[in-house]
C-alpha cells in the first residue's frame, strides 16, 4: 500500500535545490524518485514549468536512486526555459513524466570518446559516467564559448580517465572548437572505438563528421522540437539512413553517420520568429 | 404507419462557425427532444439495442425523454454506457443504432444520438447529477493504462462493482483521444471533463504524468504495486506517414500532431505557449473522421482555403456523414480521387504544395472498397502552406515492447486479446479499443473496456464456489459474453 501512495503523490516535482551554473544555465534538483529509480543514461524527461505552459523535453543529468531525486540542466533561452528559471526552490513544476526515449547501449567498448558542446556537457555526463562505470578508458572533450560557460567539469573529470577542454576564446583549455582537440588526438594517432557526441545541432554535424571519417562508430543525441515524447504525434521524427525515425520512442540517440543533419536543422527552427516574439513577450509582461 | 420528419438540431451558421471552435450544434430543446422521442415506435424486440456496442436501452431512455422525466432518462442510459454526454456527439450512429431503426427503412429514424446528448446535457447542467449505487470494496485492485474511451469506460465499469481503480495516463491531462484529437468545436472539453470528474467522484484515482513501459512497466505494477489485474487500452497513439518526399518539411504535420497542438496544447487561443503554424491554404490528406477534423481546424486557425485530398470517392470515405457533411457546408474542398505523390518546398524548407496525381477507380481490394488506380502522366500540383496527414495511426508500442509473454501481432503492432472478453496471452492482462483493433471509433472502444471489465469481475471475484469452473461459468446469474470457444486457446493465459 505504501508504494501506491507514492504513485498517487507523483505529480508533485517539487524543485529542492536551484543553482545557476553560467550566465543563462540552470541546474535544478527535482523531487521524483520513481523516475530516479528507473532512468539511465541517454534518457529524458518532459516538464511542464507551470500549467499553461509548452512541453519542454530536457535530459535527466544525474540522478539518485536513494534519495529520490532527478537533476536537470537548461539554457534559459526562450519563454518555457525562462519560466522554469523563475520557479524558485522549494515550488514545484506543473508536470513531469517520465523517463523517456531509449536508454544509451552501454558496454565495455575498450577506448570510448565523449565530446559535448556548450550545455550538451549536461546530457553527455550520464554517459560518460555510465561508459566509465563500465570499464571503458574515456576520454571526454568539452568545449564552450568561454571559461564561464563550462560546466560540469569537476563531475565529468571524476568519471573520466582524461578530460580536455577547449574554449572559442581560449580563456580555458585549447583555444578553439572540440573538433580541434579531436583533430590534434587524430594526429597524435590516437584510436578510439566509439564517440559520443552531444551539443548545438552544427557542432554534432561538424564534430561527428570527422569521427566518422575517422573510423570511429559515432552516435549523437538529438534533440528535435517534441510534444508528447511517447511516439503520438511524430512532431520529432528525424530522417535515419533514408528511414523517418521518432526521436522520443526511436531515439534520442542515433547512428551519427546515418543521420540527415540538414533537414534537422531545418525542423528545428520551424517555430522561430514564433519563439523570438513568445520571449520578448514574457521579457515585457516580467517587466511590466 | 405513418413516418414523420426528424427533429433536425439546430446548428450555427456554417459560415460563422468556420471561423470560432464553438460547438457547431445547439443541442435539442425539452420540446423539440420530446417530439422526437414520439415518433420512436418502442419496439418490442428493438434492433437499435444490438446495434450498440455497449447495449444501451434505447427504448427505454427515449420513452423516458417522450414521458418528459429527462433526468431519468439520463440514468437509464447511464445503466450502460459511463459517457453519453460524449457518444451522443461522437458515435457513428448512423452505422449502428440508428442504422437498425425501423423508421429508418421507409424514412428517417429516430435521432438516437441526438436524443442521447439532449439527456446527458440536460443531467449535467442541472447540476443534479447522483451517483448510481456503489457495491462494497472487494479488495481487489486494477490498475488502467490510458484515460481514454477504452480506460475511463473500464475504470467506471470496475469501480461500480467494487474495485479499487487506478488510470494511468502518460500526458498531462485525462481523456486520451477526447482531449488530444477530437477538436473542442465537435466535443467541449468541458464535457469531457466532467465526465472524468463524474468517474472520479465514483472512485477512480487518475494518475498523470505516468507513461506505463516508461515510469513503470506492465510487470512493475503487478509486481511492485500489488494490482491484482491490469487493462491495457493505450490506443493508436502512432501517426503513419505516407513515406514521400518532402513528408519532413516545415508545415507538414501528422494529424495527430497539428490537433494535439491546437486541442490539447491550445494553440488556437491568443498568445498560446505551444505555436501552430496558421497556414492560409491547408491541404489535409485523408478521408476519415480526424481528417475532417484537421481540416475544420485549419479553417477555425484562419485558413482562407482548407482542402481535402482523398485517393478514393467519397463512398469509400470512413468518416461519419454528419462530418462530412459539416466540413462541406463550411466550405471545406473536397479533392477525391488525388493522391499526393510528393510534398513540394521553398527554399528555407517550408511547404509550398503537394503534387498529387489523378486516381480512378478499380477492382474491390481486401476491405472491400474499390481500390483506387493511379491515372498515367496526370500529375498536378496544389499550392498550399500548411498540409497534413491524416492517414491514420498505428498502434503505440511502449508497451507491447516492454511486456514480455504478451502476444502481439506483429504485422499491425496490436495486442492480441480476445474480442469477445479482453483477455491476453498474459495472465491478469486485458487490453481493448485501438490497441486491439488498430484506429477505430470511440464507442467500440468503450464497448471492449467494458466487455473487459466483466472478464476482469468474473476472473477475479467468482461467486463463492465456482472458483474452479472456467471464466464464463463463475456467475450463477451471468449476462456478459457467452463463451466464443476462444477459453483455453492460445490467447486465453
Amino acid at each position: 500500500m505504501f508504494a501506491r501512495f507514492l504513485i498517487l503523490g507523483l505529480s508533485m516535482a517539487k524543485i529542492l535545490k536551484k543553482e545557476q551554473l553560467s550566465d543563462a544555465v540552470w541546474r535544478f534538483r527535482l523531487h521524483a524518485p520513481r523516475i530516479a529509480g528507473k532512468r539511465r543514461a541517454g534518457q529524458f524527461i518532459i516538464l511542464r514549468p507551470r500549467e499553461d505552459s509548452e512541453r519542454i523535453p530536457l535530459t535527466i543529468a544525474n540522478a539518485d536512486a536513494g534519495e529520490g531525486w532527478i537533476d536537470i540542466i537548461f539554457q534559459a533561452v526562450g519563454k518555457t526555459t525562462m519560466q522554469l528559471r523563475d520557479l524558485a526552490e522549494g515550488e514545484s513544476v506543473s508536470d513531469l513524466a517520465g523517463p523517456l526515449g531509449r536508454p544509451t547501449h552501454i558496454e565495455k567498448f575498450g577506448r570510448a570518446l565523449c565530446i559535448g558542446g556548450g550545455v550538451g556537457a549536461a546530457p553527455l555526463y550520464p554517459i560518460v559516467s555510465a561508459l566509465f562505470a563500465a570499464g571503458n578508458d574515456v576520454t571526454t572533450i568539452v568545449g564552450a564559448r568561454t571559461k564561464g560557460l563550462v560546466i560540469l567539469e569537476d563531475d565529468i573529470k571524476a568519471s573520466s580517465n582524461r578530460l580536455m577542454i577547449a574554449t572559442d576564446d581560449g580563456t580555458y583549455g585549447t583555444r578553439g572548437f572540440v573538433s580541434d582537440v579531436f583533430k590534434g588526438l587524430m594526429g597524435a594517432g590516437e584510436k578510439f572505438d566509439v564517440a559520443f557526441v552531444i551539443g548545438p545541432v552544427i557542432m554534432m554535424k561538424v564534430t561527428a563528421a570527422l569521427t566518422v571519417a575517422a573510423g570511429i562508430k559515432t552516435y549523437a543525441s538529438l534533440n528535435p522540437i517534441m510534444i508528447d515524447g511517447t511516439g503520438m504525434c511524430g512532431g520529432c521524427r528525424v530522417t535515419i539512413g533514408g528511414q523517418t525515425k521518432f526521436a522520443c520512442v526511436d531515439g534520442p540517440e542515433f547512428d551519427a553517420s546515418q543521420i540527415a543533419w540538414d533537414e534537422m536543422v531545418t525542423r528545428l527552427n520551424a517555430y522561430k520568429s514564433f519563439e523570438t516574439q513568445a520571449r520578448e513577450n514574457y521579457h515585457a509582461c516580467k517587466i511590466a | 404507419m405513418l413516418v414523420t420528419a426528424r427533429i433536425a438540431m439546430k446548428e450555427q451558421d456554417p459560415i460563422a462557425r468556420g471561423r470560432n471552435f464553438n460547438e457547431v450544434p445547439y443541442g435539442y430543446t425539452g420540446d423539440e427532444a420530446k417530439a422526437e422521442a414520439a415518433r420512436c415506435l418502442q419496439c418490442k424486440k428493438p434492433l437499435c439495442v444490438e446495434g450498440c456496442p455497449v447495449n444501451v436501452k434505447i427504448p427505454e431512455f427515449i420513452g423516458l425523454i417522450a414521458a418528459g422525466d429527462f433526468i431519468a432518462a439520463a440514468k437509464k442510459i447511464k445503466e450502460t454506457n459511463a459517457l453519453p454526454a460524449i457518444c451522443g456527439r461522437v458515435c457513428p450512429q448512423e452505422t449502428q443504432c440508428e442504422a437498425r431503426c425501423i423508421l429508418g427503412k421507409k424514412g428517417e429514424s429516430v435521432a438516437i444520438g441526438n436524443l442521447e446528448r439532449f439527456a446527458a446535457d440536460t443531467e449535467r447542467e442541472s447540476g443534479n447529477v447522483e451517483l448510481p449505487p456503489k457495491s462494497p470494496s472487494n479488495g481487489k485492485s486494477v490498475a488502467v493504462v490510458g484515460s481514454g474511451p477504452a480506460g475511463l469506460t473500464c475504470a467506471g465499469e470496475l469501480v461500480k462493482t467494487g474495485f479499487d481503480v487506478t488510470v494511468f495516463e502518460a500526458l498531462h491531462e485525462a481523456g486520451g483521444v477526447l482531449v488530444y484529437g477530437i477538436p473542442e468545436f465537435r466535443l467541449p472539453k468541458a464535457i469531457v471533463k466532467k465526465e472524468i470528474e463524474y468517474l472520479e467522484a465514483l472512485g477512480v484515482k487518475i494518475v498523470k504524468n505516468f507513461v506505463v513501459g516508461r515510469t513503470a512497466t506492465v510487470d512493475e505494477l503487478f509486481e511492485d504495486e500489488k494490482f491484482d489485474a491490469v487493462f491495457v487500452g493505450s490506443g493508436a497513439g502512432l501517426p503513419s506517414f505516407m513515406g514521400i518526399k518532402g513528408e519532413n518539411g516545415i508545415g507538414v504535420y501528422s494529424a495527430n500532431e497539428y490537433l494535439t497542438r491546437s486541442n490539447l496544447m491550445k494553440a488556437y487561443i491568443d498568445d498560446p505557449s505551444t505555436p501552430i503554424i496558421k497556414g492560409k491554404r491547408v491541404i489535409t490528406v485523408g478521408g476519415g473522421n480526424v481528417a475532417m477534423d484537421s481540416a475544420r481546424t485549419a479553417l477555425r486557425l484562419g485558413a482562407e482555403k482548407s482542402m481535402i485530398v482523398y485517393r478514393r470517392s467519397e463512398a469509400e470515405m470512413p468518416a461519419r456523414a454528419a462530418e462530412i457533411h459539416h466540413a462541406k457546408e463550411e466550405g471545406i474542398e473536397f479533392n477525391l480521387l488525388c493522391n499526393p505523390v510528393e510534398i513540394i518546398a521553398g527554399e528555407n524548407g517550408a511547404v509550398t504544395g503537394v503534387k498529387c496525381v489523378r486516381m480512378e477507380l478499380g477492382e474491390p481490394d481486401a476491405s472491400g472498397r474499390r481500390r483506387p488506380v493511379e491515372v498515367k502522366g496526370s500529375e498536378f500540383v496544389i499550392d498550399c502552406d500548411v498540409a497534413v496527414i491524416a492517414i491514420g495511426n498505428s498502434p503505440n508500442p511502449l508497451i507491447p515492447n516492454t511486456t514480455p509473454g504478451l502476444k502481439v501481432n506483429e504485422k499491425r503492432g496490436t495486442i492480441s486479446a480476445n474480442e469477445a472478453d479482453g483477455r491476453t496471452s498474459k495472465r491478469g492482462v486485458y487490453a481493448g479499443g485501438d490497441i486491439v483493433t488498430g484506429a477505430a471509433t470511440v464507442i467500440l472502444a468503450m464497448g471492449a473496456g467494458k466487455t473487459a471489465a466483466e472478464s476482469i469481475a468474473l476472473d477475479l471475484t467468482p461467486d463463492p464456489g465456482l472458483e474452479d469452473l472456467p471464466p464464463y461459468l463463475r456467475r450463477v446469474n451471468y449476462s456478459g459474453p457467452s463463451f466464443d470457444g476462444n477459453v483455453g486457446g492460445s490467447t486465453r493465459f
